[in-house]
């Protein structure tokens, strides 16, 4: 069913929505009780393990697994002839299509291994060292192939080439011969040539961002039971069940309906976990075995397997009217895809000049395959890189200008009214209001110290709605739990269970939320793009007013009364009838009479929900840059973003607050570093630096409530906008402090040492 | 009726290089119908591939989603997240 809600009250008395209760698994994962992917065990389990590819790009001539077959211990051995060889075929899994061919030839690699890490083999056996061995005794012959990683020499016409089968789509004429370039997109408005004679000062500027890696915590991890009547149970970390699912069931030819998966606690995701590695492997393996199999990634197999986003070349030119009109923006995004096609360059485009009302303009984007692992979501996907060359760009644009790099922004601010860069007009958005915050904070006039330098830059993410299914029950004591499918990751669960609570008038602590397992909930989309609270928050809502329908039409039944003499309110049936004096019936007290007014209480609610509000953040940061290393100190940062209403606040600031720290990563350290091989070389946490607490600074999160009229209590998304904004709000702070303007990400020390050394 | 906008260029090959369409549709589920039957393919690819803003708001997988004669509709790439 599609959603058809009333516009929130903004003067809603709230008494739920917007405090800040404990969350209900926060106990657990404080004491080290939650238990996550690789911490389940089952008897008689197996230990998977991947032989992975040592080369970037090369044919399999051979897959000889006779002597690892005959090594006592080991149970299994498959490679990609386990695996039906599945026709390319989009499928509708995750949040959108993806391709199921390029998903399994992903997970074990079918002819040609793509890149460095590509698994080619699997083996499980009774313990890890014999399954080390296995892998070990597997003898693989390959063609090592030349191999291509950067973005712009993958797109050149003598490029090695990944799939000779592939032609760029998008183009005008059909291209006659294959390239790496699975896509041109482009996006068009006004006359480009016109607005650039119109303008006054142009600017043009090239900027490069390296691959990086989403960097959760927990490393992908699976128990697989294959049983011998067919019917196979999955426990994995990820970011949603029924994607595992049917990726599974895909994947190795099964009906979805014999795959039930039970999702773990998730240790992080940020977009990484929404599609499979190990599933569909560990279940192959238990079929041949006969034994459940478990399987954890290593660090360094998360690195080199699983996917990281892209690097990227971005090329801006803007122009602009002497007074800060903007009049024309033709900007170039050349993305990785990895291994298969699929970057996120298409929301790149849409979204590098979304914070814009610019007249004319052309953006054209390049979707390019190189021999890197396939890339994954990572928040707001392709959104930050779009960001960071457009906000550096207009960074630099504003003191030519002779303006204020906030009073350029400003003066050329998307409104309700303004069509979108990717078309649609704006309706209910609060990025003016979110502009305002930022101009209007102390931090902005704050004074600056020697080499310290500020940077300012905005961001937007469209939210996205989905397909979500919430239950919510009521025990026989009038406490309540709400079931939904979506694993949380955010701290959803206690959203879930206040939003119920709001519509039941319970006190929070007598509402118990569960993530669901396939079998015992009804389809949700994965939690990702910022949908959950939006889309699963719905369906949670509506089944809770369901509920409270359902009490009122008991409490009338008992009161002999007509239902609309019933009104419910503070957690009880309230007559309305000045005939009658019935004392209030609480939920507790319906509760112990449901057998006897129609049985157990309780409702399911599955939608479609539509009308996520687009969101948009604006962050200050300030640095000081130490001139003799090159190293950057994060000195300050403040964020603001519109997110609807906050459900619950403190969960709403910790994703602003994890989105500027891993775009702070991204800016300063975070990279991809391959050899000339093609093999990764820092495919581990010593070398590949994310930023650790003692880096960072408190950073202020501004919560801006521009309430979403499609949503019960006024909610949009929250946790991609805050990951937009941060690579160039620091490269500006950077450029400023050493008088430098900084292309090229990230800004490791050796670079702006270099940078330093060189004005 | 709608007037009907495609953003981006990824479907251009379904629809001779066109990219605006008036379209006699009250529901989104006859507007993908309609462009399937002037532009074979482009329907499915519009349902598999992409989404419909109507007056400034995003929906997916929305069918039975209403529009106006004057309705706004933008055909824009599906968008996902992280």
């Amino acid at each position: 069913m599609t959603d058809v809600l009333e516009r929130p009250d903004a003067k809603l008395d709230l008494k739920v929505v917007g405090t800040r209760p404990v969350r209900p698994d926060g106990a657990d994962k404080v004491t080290g009780r939650a238990t996550f992917g690789a911490d389940l065990a089952m008897p008689g389990q197996l230990v998977g393990k991947i032989k992975r590819s040592p080369h970037a790009h090369a044919r399999i001539l051979s897959i000889d697994t006779r002597k690892a077959r005959a090594l006592a211990g080991v149970k299994a051995v498959v490679t990609a002839a386990d695996f039906p060889d599945l026709a390319s075929e989009e499928y509708e899994a995750g949040e959108s299509a993806s391709n199921l061919r390029d998903i399994s030839l992903n997970c074990m690699a079918r002819g040609k291994a793509l890149y460095d890490g590509h698994a080619v083999a699997a083996v499980a056996a009774t313990s890890a060292a014999i399954a080390d061995q296995a892998l070990g005794l597997i003898e693989v012959k390959y063609e090592v192939l030349p191999h291509v990683i950067d973005v712009e020499a993958a797109m050149a016409a003598d490029a090695p080439l990944l799939d000779p089968g592939l032609f760029t789509q998008g183009l005008e004429a059909k291209p006659d011969k294959p390239s790496n370039i699975a896509q041109r997109n482009q996006l068009l408005r006004g006359d480009l040539k016109a607005g650039f004679a119109a303008a006054d000062v142009t600017l043009e500027r090239r900027y490069t961002t390296a691959a990086v890696h989403q960097g959760y915590i927990e490393p992908h991890a699976t128990v697989a039971a294959f049983g011998a009547d067919g019917q196979c149970q999955v426990w994995s970390s990820s970011q949603g069940q029924f994607m595992v699912r049917t990726y599974c069931a895909k994947l190795l030819g099964l009906e979805s309906s014999d795959v039930r998966v039970t999702p773990a606690e998730i240790g992080g995701g940020f977009g990484g976990k929404t599609t499979v590695y190990l599933e569909p492997v560990a279940l192959a393996l238990s079929r041949q075995a006969g034994a459940p199999v478990k399987m954890v990634m290593t660090r360094e197999e998360v690195f080199r397997a699983t996917g990281p986003t892209s690097g990227a070349v971005i090329e801006v030119k803007l122009g602009a009217k002497a007074d800060g009109t903007l009049t024309a923006a033709d900007v170039v995004l050349k993305y990785q895809a990895g291994a298969f096609a699929g970057s996120p360059v298409g929301a790149g485009s849409m979204t590098a000049l979304a914070c814009y009302d610019v007249p004319n303009f052309r953006i054209t984007g390049y979707d390019v395959v190189t021999n890197s692992p396939k890339v994954a979501a990572y928040r707001a996907p392709g959104a930050p890189i779009a960001a960071f060359a457009i906000e550096c760009a207009v960074d630099e644009l504003a003191p030519k200008l002779g303006l204020d790099p906030l009073a350029l922004r400003m003066k050329n601010a998307v409104r309700d009214g303004v069509k979108a860069a990717y078309g649609p007009t704006f309706r209910n958005i609060g990025y003016v209001e979110t502009l305002e915050s930022i101009q209007n904070h102390p931090h902005y006039r704050a004074p600056l110290g020697p080499n310290q330098g500020r940077g300012v830059a905005v961001g937007f993410w469209f939210n996205v709605g989905g397909e979500s299914t919430a239950a919510v029950n009521i025990g026989e004591d009038g406490t309540a739990t709400v079931i939904t499918g979506n694993p949380d990751i955010g701290g959803s669960r206690v959203s879930m269970a206040m939003m119920a609570a709001e519509v039941l008038g319970l006190p929070i602590e007598r509402v118990r939320p569960v993530v669901a397992d396939t079998a015992s909930i009804g389809f949700s989309m994965l939690t990702g793009g910022s949908r959950t609270t939006f889309a699963t928050g719905m369906a949670v809502t509506q089944a809770a007013q369901k509920v409270v329908a359902d009490l009122k039409r008991r409490a009338a039944q008992i009161w002999e009364v007509p239902i609309k003499q019933v009104d419910w309110l503070g957690g009880a049936a309230v007559c309305l009838d000045p005939a009658k004096t019935c004392p209030d019936l609480t939920l507790a007290a319906l509760a112990a009479r449901s057998a006897r007014t129609g049985g157990p209480i309780g409702a399911q609610v599955s939608l479609t929900a539509q009308g996520a509000g687009p969101g948009f953040g604006a962050h200050i940061c300030d640095v000081e840059v130490d001139p003799e290393t090159g190293h950057v100190t994060i000195l300050r940062y403040t964020a603001a973003q519109d997110v609807g209403r906050a459900i619950h606040p403190s969960y709403v600031e910790g994703q602003i607050q994890g989105g500027v720290a891993q775009g702070i990563g991204w800016a300063l350290n975070e990279e991809y570093v391959f050899d000339a091989a093609g093999r990764m070389e820092n495919a581990g946490f010593l070398d590949y630096r994310v930023p650790v607490a003692s880096d960072l600074p408190m950073i202020e999160a501004i919560i801006i409530e521009v309430a979403n009229p499609r949503h019960p209590f006024g909610a949009k998304g929250v946790g991609e906008v805050p990951i937009v904004p941060p690579l160039a709000a620091v490269a500006n702070a950077v450029s400023a402090a050493i008088g430098v303007r900084m292309t090229d990400l990230p800004l490791s020390p050796p670079k702006v040492r270099a940078a330093i050394d060189a004005r | 009726m709608p007037h009907v906008v495609a953003a981006g260029s990824g479907f251009r090959q379904y629809t001779d290089g066109a990219a605006e369409f008036d379209v006699e549709a009250v529901t989104v589920r006859r507007l993908i119908a309609e462009l399937d039957r002037r532009f074979p393919g482009f329907g499915e690819h519009v349902a598999r591939r992409m989404a419909i803003a109507i007056d400034g708001e995003i929906h997916q997988d929305a069918d039975d989603a209403p529009l106006d004669a004057d309705s706004e509709v933008y055909l824009i790439p599906r968008i996902g997240g992280g």
